[in-house]
C-alpha cells in the first residue's frame, strides 16, 4: 500500500496534495483497493461551487459498491477530473496521479492543520 | 468465523476476505473485473464449500423430497441433477437448491446462508422412513467454471468429461481423490464443473494445486464472490436473499419452470396455484439502464410518481458495458421495453425491461 509523504489524509482516505493555496483532492491507494474495480465517479458538484469542510463532492462506484467523496476542506472548486469517467479505473491503478478527483481553492488553510500526516494514516490504516 | 479448507490458500493468492453466511470467504483476488473475464474467456475456480450438502436416505427419501421441492423430483434419475426450490405453506421460498439423485438416497445442495434454517425446516416436515444428514462440514466444493474447464480437469481424472452432460453428474477421482464430478455452475458457462470433496485441508489444497497447475496453460485464475455475483448476474441466475425469500412466491421470481403444479403435491402449492389463478401482482424483470449508475438492492422503482417496487439485484456487466440489474414491479411494468426509473440515492434513472438472459 503506498502513502506517500509528502500528502496530507482524512480518515475517510482521502488524500489532499497542496500546490499553492489549491488542494488536489482523491482517494487513497488503501481506499481504491476497499473499494474494488471503480467504474464511474458521479461529481454532484461542479467548477465554482462553493464547498465545505465534509460536504459530498462525488460518488465513486466501484462493482460492488458506492461510496462517496467529501471535500475535505472549506473552498471553492476549481476543477474536476472530467476525463476521470473516460476510464474510471486510473483510480485503481493510480490514485495519486491521474487518478485524482478534483481540485478546491482554499478558503481557509488553515484547516490542513487537522489533517493527518502520512505516518498518522499509516497507523490508522494499519501499514 | 468459519473457515473453508481453503482458507490459507485464499490468503496466499491474495484475496481480500470478507464474512459472508458465518465464513470467511474471499470477495476477491486481482479484482471482479478481471476475474469475471477470466471465466467468460477461459477458466476460474471457485471456493464454494460454504454451500450445505445435505443427504436424504431411507425407503420415504423419494417422496419426501418430492413432497419439499417444488420441480418435479420422478424427472430424475441416478446422475440427474435438477434445479428446485422449497417453499413454506404460504408459497414464500426457503430456499432454492439442487436436488442430486445418488442412487439410493438423493443429495440436496443449499444456500449457505439458509443451512440451519432449511435442516429446521425439513426435519419439521420429515415423514416415513427419512433419514437427514447433514455433510456441509465434511465437503469440499470447487466449481471451476468457462470454456477451458473442461480441459483442465481432463488432466486430472479418467472419467471421460465430455460424456457428462449439463445438469448431470457421476462419482470418480479428480487428482486421486474420490470427488462427485457436476456439470452445473452458477456463472452461466456451458462448460462448468463442480467437483464435491472431502474438506480435510491438506486433501483439499492437493485438489486445488493440482487443479491450478493443470491450468496454468490456461492462465487460471481464482475467483472470489464478487465476480460470482456478476457472473451469475449477467444470465439472471437468482440468488436468494436478494431476488428471492420467504415473501416472495415461485412465480413471482420467474421460477415456473421449476414449479411444478400439474404434478404431485408439495409444500406451498395450493398457495402458488392460487396466486397464479388471482393473477399475479408483481413479477421479477430484467433491466438494463442507459446510465453510468448503478442501481443496486433495494431502492426503489418508479413509473412517474407511483412506487411500482424495489430493485433486487444490480451491478455493473463487463460482458455488455452497461449496467444491469432485477427489480420486482408490478404486473403492469413488467412487459419488455417498459421505460420505468430506479431511484439512485435520490435521482431518478431512466432503466428499460429487458428480456433475460442479458448475454447469451
Amino acid at each position: 500500500m503506498v502513502i506517500p509523504e509528502n500528502l496530507k489524509f482524512t480518515t475517510d482516505h482521502e488524500y489532499v496534495k497542496v500546490e499553492g493555496n489549491i488542494a488536489i483532492v482523491g482517494v487513497t491507494d488503501y481506499a481504491q483497493g476497499e473499494l474494488g474495480d471503480i467504474i464511474f465517479i458521479d461529481f454532484s458538484k461542479s467548477i465554482d461551487d462553493a464547498v465545505k469542510l465534509s460536504e459530498i463532492v462525488c460518488s465513486i462506484e466501484a462493482v460492488k459498491t458506492v461510496s462517496e467523496a467529501f471535500s475535505p476542506l472549506s473552498g471553492k472548486v476549481v476543477e474536476v477530473n472530467s476525463s476521470i469517467n473516460d476510464q474510471a479505473s486510473v483510480v485503481n491503478s493510480d490514485p495519486y496521479g491521474e487518478g485524482w478527483l478534483f481540485k478546491i481553492e482554499m478558503s481557509d488553510p488553515k484547516e490542513l492543520d487537522a489533517l493527518l500526516d502520512a505516518k498518522a494514516y499509516g497507523e490508522l490504516v494499519g501499514a | 468465523m468459519k473457515k473453508t479448507a481453503f482458507n490459507d490458500l485464499h490468503k496466499k493468492y491474495g484475496a481480500k476476505l470478507v464474512e459472508f453466511a458465518g465464513y470467511e470467504m474471499p470477495v476477491q483476488y486481482e479484482g471482479i473485473i478481471a476475474e469475471h473475464k477470466a471465466v467468460r474467456n477461459s477458466v476460474g475456480v471457485f471456493d464454494v464449500s460454504h454451500m450445505g450438502e445435505v443427504q436424504i436416505h431411507g425407503k420415504d427419501a423419494f417422496a419426501f423430497v418430492q413432497k419439499l421441492t417444488t420441480n418435479d423430483v420422478s424427472q430424475l434419475f441416478k446422475g440427474r441433477v435438477q434445479y428446485s426450490s422449497m417453499c413454506l405453506p404460504n408459497g414464500g421460498i426457503v430456499d432454492d437448491l439442487l436436488v442430486y439423485h445418488c442412487g439410493d438416497y438423493f443429495m440436496l445442495v443449499i444456500n449457505a446462508s439458509n443451512i440451519e434454517k432449511d435442516i429446521k425446516w425439513m426435519k419439521e416436515n420429515i415423514f416415513g422412513d427419512v433419514v437427514i444428514k447433514d455433510i456441509s462440514e465434511e465437503t469440499s466444493l470447487l466449481a471451476v467454471q468457462g470454456q477451458n474447464s473442461m480441459k483442465t480437469l481432463q488432466k486430472l481424472t479418467d472419467t471421460d468429461l465430455s460424456k457428462i452432460e449439463y445438469y448431470h453428474f457421476e462419482l470418480g477421482k479428480v487428482a486421486g481423490q474420490d470427488v462427485i464430478i457436476s456439470r452445473t455452475g452458477y456463472t452461466g458457462e456451458k462448460i462448468c464443473f463442480e467437483i464435491y470433496s472431502s474438506s480435510d485441508v491438506k486433501k483439499s489444497e492437493e485438489l486445488w494445486n493440482a487443479i491450478f497447475e493443470a491450468g496454468k496453460e490456461f492462465d487460471i485464475k481464482p475467483i472470489g464472490l464478487g465476480a460470482r455475483d456478476t457472473l451469475r448476474l449477467e444470465y439472471a441466475f437468482r440468488l436468494y436473499g436478494n431476488d428471492m425469500d420467504e415473501t416472495t412466491n415461485p412465480l413471482e421470481a420467474g421460477l415456473a419452470w421449476i414449479t411444478k403444479l400439474d404434478c404431485g403435491d408439495f409444500n406451498g402449492k395450493e398457495a402458488i396455484l392460487k396466486s397464479k389463478q388471482d393473477g399475479l401482482k408483481r413479477k421479477l424483470i430484467g433491466f438494463v439502464i442507459e446510465d453510468k449508475m448503478v442501481a443496486r438492492h433495494g431502492q426503489d422503482v418508479y413509473a412517474g410518481e407511483q412506487k411500482i417496487g424495489h430493485v433486487a439485484s444490480g451491478a455493473p456487466s463487463p460482458m455488455l458495458g452497461k449496467n444491469i440489474g432485477m427489480a420486482y414491479v408490478t404486473t403492469e411494468y413488467s412487459k419488455n421495453g417498459a421505460e420505468i426509473e430506479v431511484d439512485v440515492r435520490g435521482r431518478r434513472i431512466k432503466v428499460v425491461v429487458t428480456k433475460t438472459p442479458f448475454v447469451s
